[in-house]
């Protein structure tokens, strides 16, 4: 408590007036917005799945600016800044994991029509039970992905405020997000989503480009890491137009190993067992193979993500939302490798320092090189997209957990007989129980890296949700115990290895000699989805293969209601029959 | 013997067994093409570094396929998808309406 104790002088004294009031135009705007539509909010059906009338153009805007976060808005120019070329698979995977979600489960998923994930388990298998299971994994996936939102709301903070500690900033975003989704539910958050997509757009490109267009383009700055002595780059040696760099610190990697395909990131535990280049490539593609599948099949598991699927209108739109989805996405990507590149050669200081002052926030730094009034502005406008970033995705994740609490634990599990009001009271208590959770994890994880903490909750989802939805969607042999044995088989697998990791990086144990001893242990630890996927599947056939007489009675019903087009008339909402009592 | 109703045969087991066979044989088809690029560059980068390591624009060339031309290539892949899928989904509309004018 002592920082409460220091002069508010000390606390504001180095704000740029520039950068807090883009800053705080961001934030009153997103308030706004979500108590306007707040009062719009009235069913159960708005503040779960926004009425299941969201258009195209919106969803696929709504999605984009939920999915953009922290991690997508800061955290890849960091990685990209400190891994080099190894951390491109993160955005590539980020945008395109996208395509599994599109070709095997986006329209079934609409059809069946439920308000959540747990929902749509305990309809598929006819079993409560799963959804109790369903349920914890929504908490697991969403409280491990709310982490790099905190931290990247506390490092922004700790920017503006320079005097201002990291978890101040956890607190006061944490606050006021928790304060707008109590309010305003799915409906009110839609609009704010679809608006702060276009924010972050505007927030990366435009000081990007500036940036590029006084100090060199983005292939110029490429070009410049090739391993020569930087030092007599800087000693004005420089032939012609090549750009200016400065000289490396001492925590920087090499060119070499910066631009190499298997650099700094996936090199790290053979690195610390201290074996050779040549000797660590099998590592290295064994890490990359794991990273890929765990982004891929993850972005197809995420419940704050398949949850905007069900405000879809049909099938058809969910398909064509996602397609857009992956083009809005995969457009912005482009640009945070942009900003690790530049930064690398401008402004190496970052490496030198760790938590919130290292290369998680060279996004928000750099644009100041521009210098003077419009250095100020620029950074100002990547600010506010990075306030955009963090409370989008908080606000999703809070309305998802917020969701899992009300609808599924109060609403299903604990009170089934409870009115509409005590519902929706119990929606808004949920919210703030979640979001005072959320801010005590997030002011915790100052020293890990923001993507790489995103990535463990993609591990997760992909162990536990993917292999879920993918058998359930395809498979009609499979039953509840099948799929519950594999789920939680994978899901547990993955959990228990990103734990152990994350404690060991923060230094709770010191594993660091067994790490050094054993790297393959060390990977497989650290990207489980190699291993925990096939084994959720596995442990999915061959349970459900024992148990086949538990087969659900009308499974060829169901399966038709995925399946089949809207047209043919048989669309069942399943969650129909509950909304009558819901308030309507 | 009366002829199926359009009921019946929306609800007959075969009529289900194609529907998910084919929409599942285009997604199959999509992903393969999808997995192949994606699965096919490390293996590119661990087999040819030297080939993979050459300059085009200042771009290494893995890192140029990687961090550019790799998105369009998705939304291409997509966008044959969803053309196909829904021509699937009016065939087999097509299909059920035909059944019940006979």
């Amino acid at each position: 408590m002592h920082a409460l104790s220091l002069p508010l002088a000390s606390m504001f004294g180095g704000v740029d007036p520039w950068i807090f009031s883009f800053s705080f135009i961001t934030v009153v705007v997103t308030v706004w917005m979500g108590f306007r539509s707040a009062k719009t909010s009235k069913t159960a059906s708005d503040f779960f799945v926004a009425g299941r009338s969201v258009s195209v153009g919106w969803n696929a805007s709504a999605i984009s600016g939920e999915y953009l976060s922290a991690a997508s808005f800061m955290g890849v120019a960091g990685m990209v800044m400190s891994s080099g070329y190894d951390a491109l698979w993160y955005p590539v995977c980020y945008a395109c994991g996208y395509l599994f979600l599109l070709l095997f489960i986006a329209g079934p998923l609409r059809r069946f029509g439920a308000y959540t994930i747990p929902d749509f388990a305990e309809g598929r298998f006819d079993s409560p039970l799963f959804r109790k299971i369903a349920v914890c994994f929504v908490l697991f996936i969403g409280f491990f992905y709310t982490m790099p939102q905190m931290k990247g709301a506390g490092t922004t903070l700790a920017y503006i405020f320079p005097g201002m500690p990291y978890w101040g900033g956890v607190v006061l975003v944490g606050a006021v997000i928790t304060l707008n989704v109590a309010l305003g539910g799915m409906k009110g958050i839609t609009l704010v989503q679809a608006v702060q997509y276009w924010i972050k757009m505007f927030a990366i490109c435009v000081p990007i480009f500036v940036v590029m267009s006084v100090y060199g383009f983005y292939g110029k700055h490429l070009a410049a890491n090739d391993g020569r002595d930087p030092a007599a780059l800087v000693a004005g040696v420089t032939a012609g137009d090549e750009v200016q760099r400065q000289p490396l610190t001492a925590k920087a990697p090499a060119d070499t190993a910066w631009i190499s395909p298997f650099g700094p990131l996936t090199t790290k535990a053979a690195k610390a067992a201290g074996l050779s280049d040549e000797a660590a490539k099998p590592y290295s593609l064994l890490y990359t193979y794991s990273l890929i599948i765990a982004l891929v099949c993850g972005t197809a598991g995420l419940p704050h993500i398949l949850v905007r699927f069900y405000t879809n209108p049909d099938g058809v739109a969910a398909k064509k939302t996602t397609m857009w989805v992956m083009i809005l996405i995969g457009v912005f990507y482009v640009f945070p490798p942009v900003f690790g590149v530049i930064g690398r050669n401008l402004m190496p200081e970052l490496y030198a320092a760790t938590g919130a002052k290292g290369t998680d926030k060279v996004v928000l730094e750099l644009p100041r090189m521009v210098g003077g009034l419009w250095g100020s502005i620029l950074s100002g406008i990547t600010c506010a997209g990075a306030f955009a970033a963090f409370m989008s995705t908080f606000s999703g994740l809070l309305v998802s957990m917020t969701g899992a609490l009300a609808h599924d634990v109060y609403g299903r599990i604990l009170r089934p007989k409870s009115t509409p009001a005590e519902r929706m009271f119990m929606f808004k208590v949920s919210a703030v129980i979640i979001g005072a959770v959320a801010i005590a994890l997030g002011s915790q994880v100052e020293q890990l890296q923001i993507n790489f903490m995103v990535g463990q909750a993609f591990a997760i989802a992909a162990a536990s949700y993917f292999p879920l939805l993918f058998m359930s969607v395809w498979w009609r042999g499979m039953t509840m115990q099948g799929a519950a044995t594999g789920m939680l088989g994978g899901g547990l697998a993955a959990l228990a290895c990103t734990t152990i990791i994350n404690l060991s990086d923060l230094k709770v144990v010191n594993l660091a000699e067994f790490w050094k001893a054993n790297p393959l242990l060390r990977i497989l630890c650290e990207q489980p989805a190699i291993w925990t996927v096939p084994l959720a599947i596995g442990l999915m056939i061959v349970v459900s293969k024992l148990t086949a007489v538990r087969v659900p009675a009308d499974i060829r019903m169901k399966m038709l209601v995925l399946h089949a087009p809207e047209k043919l008339g048989l669309k069942q909402e399943y969650i129909q029959e509950h909304q009558t009592g819901m308030g309507h | 013997m009366p002829t199926p109703t359009p009921h019946d045969r929306v609800h007959s087991e075969e009529f289900l067994h194609t529907l998910m066979r084919r929409q599942l044989k285009l997604s199959i088809a999509c992903a393969a093409a999808f997995l192949v690029v994606l699965l096919g560059l490390p293996l590119a980068n661990y087999f040819a570094p030297g080939l993979m390591a050459t300059r085009v624009f200042g771009f290494t060339l893995t890192w140029l396929i990687l961090g550019v031309l790799f998105f369009p290539a998705v939304w291409a892949i997509s966008w044959i998808f969803i053309k196909r899928s829904i021509w699937l989904e009016e065939d087999e509309v097509r299909q059920v309406k035909e059944g019940r004018t006979e």
